[in-house]
């Protein structure tokens, strides 16, 4: 599979799918300090700016981003409303940030969300973000779902994104 | 419902059964007409589409003659979307943050904040700041240098 799409920049992204484990682990370094990275990720206003692309609104029902909080939000496009949930298992401040994550769609599947931030100096930090899904299936059948193209927009990106492992 | 995405999941797992219902995205076909590009018996084909049948993914009308298959929007919408939050967007998802982040230090620069726990000025943003306005800007530098 070769992809056409080489005009965003991939060199630091890595995505870890290590066979037989349920978890995807994504890797990618931010021209930013540690502090920034982290209020990125906590502040909802913020958060509602990257966490999805220009045609889906977010729109915060709960943002509680303290250990033990809980979150949830609804992604509104033109087919209609999705909503997601979880809880801020644990929020260390600059450092790590462990989430549940639930789709209300698919109610009985859930996700373990690891973050962490490494101070890299220079005002670049590293964030890690490993997923631990429900089952080997779900993980296994996720990435596989993304590697074709012309299914769903967007997943051209994917298969790029393996051969940077 | 309890483990309808463990089957969506494992139905999509296919090359041949993800193939197929990109072409069912397309139009409704029947069992002979979605076999035709493969080079599988009608037999493997039919055991594919009672995958994508159990899943949930496609429905069969039982009272026409050809008995069409058809995708089933309502679930497929929903994998999408489920997928969507994670890596298949991954690196559109994170250059979208570069720019939130470049636009944080505009905005304290614009600010004058003062930065106590941060001794990078605004300047420090990296070459990134400059398309802070354009969350979509393909023209991106190599982070990596060399």
């Amino acid at each position: 599979m070769t992809t056409t799409d080489t005009t965003a920049d991939y060199s630091t992204l890595k995505l870890d799918v290590p066979e037989g484990v349920q978890t995807v682990t994504i890797t990618r370094d931010f021209a930013a300090t540690p502090d920034k990275v982290f209020r990125a990720h906590i502040d909802p206003e913020l958060f509602v700016r990257w966490c999805g692309p220009d045609s889906i609104t977010n729109t915060i029902r709960e943002w509680n981003a303290t250990t033990g909080g809980n979150w949830s939000y609804v992604s509104t496009d033109d087919r209609g409303e999705y909503a997601f949930f979880g809880s801020f298992h644990e929020v260390r401040k600059n450092e790590r940030i462990v989430q549940t994550f639930t789709f209300e769609g698919f109610p009985d599947a859930v996700n373990l969300e690891i973050l962490t931030l490494t101070d890299l100096g220079d005002g670049r930090t590293r964030l890690q973000s490993t997923s631990v899904f429900d089952s080997l299936e779900s993980r296994d059948g996720m990435v596989a779902s993304g590697m074709e193209h012309g299914i769903v927009e967007g997943y051209n990106k994917l298969d790029h994104l393996l051969t940077t492992q | 419902m309890s483990d309808q995405l463990s089957k969506v999941f494992a139905a999509l797992s296919d090359p041949t059964r993800r193939d197929m219902v990109a072409r069912l995205s397309v139009a409704d076909a029947t069992v002979n007409e979605l076999a035709e590009p493969y080079e599988v018996s009608l037999q493997a084909v039919s055991k594919h589409l009672k995958v994508l049948e159990d899943s949930g993914l496609v429905s069969r009308t039982r009272d026409a003659q050809r008995r069409p298959v058809h995708l089933e929007d309502n679930v497929f919408d929903l994998m999408t979307k489920w997928i969507e939050r994670y890596q298949q967007l991954a690196e559109q998802r994170y250059q979208r943050l570069d720019d939130v982040l470049a636009q944080m230090d505009a905005d304290e620069a614009l600010a004058g904040a003062d930065e106590a726990t941060d001794d990078s000025g605004p300047g420090a943003a990296s070459a990134n700041g400059s398309d802070a306005t354009s969350p979509h800007s393909t023209n991106r530098r190599s982070r990596k240098g060399a």
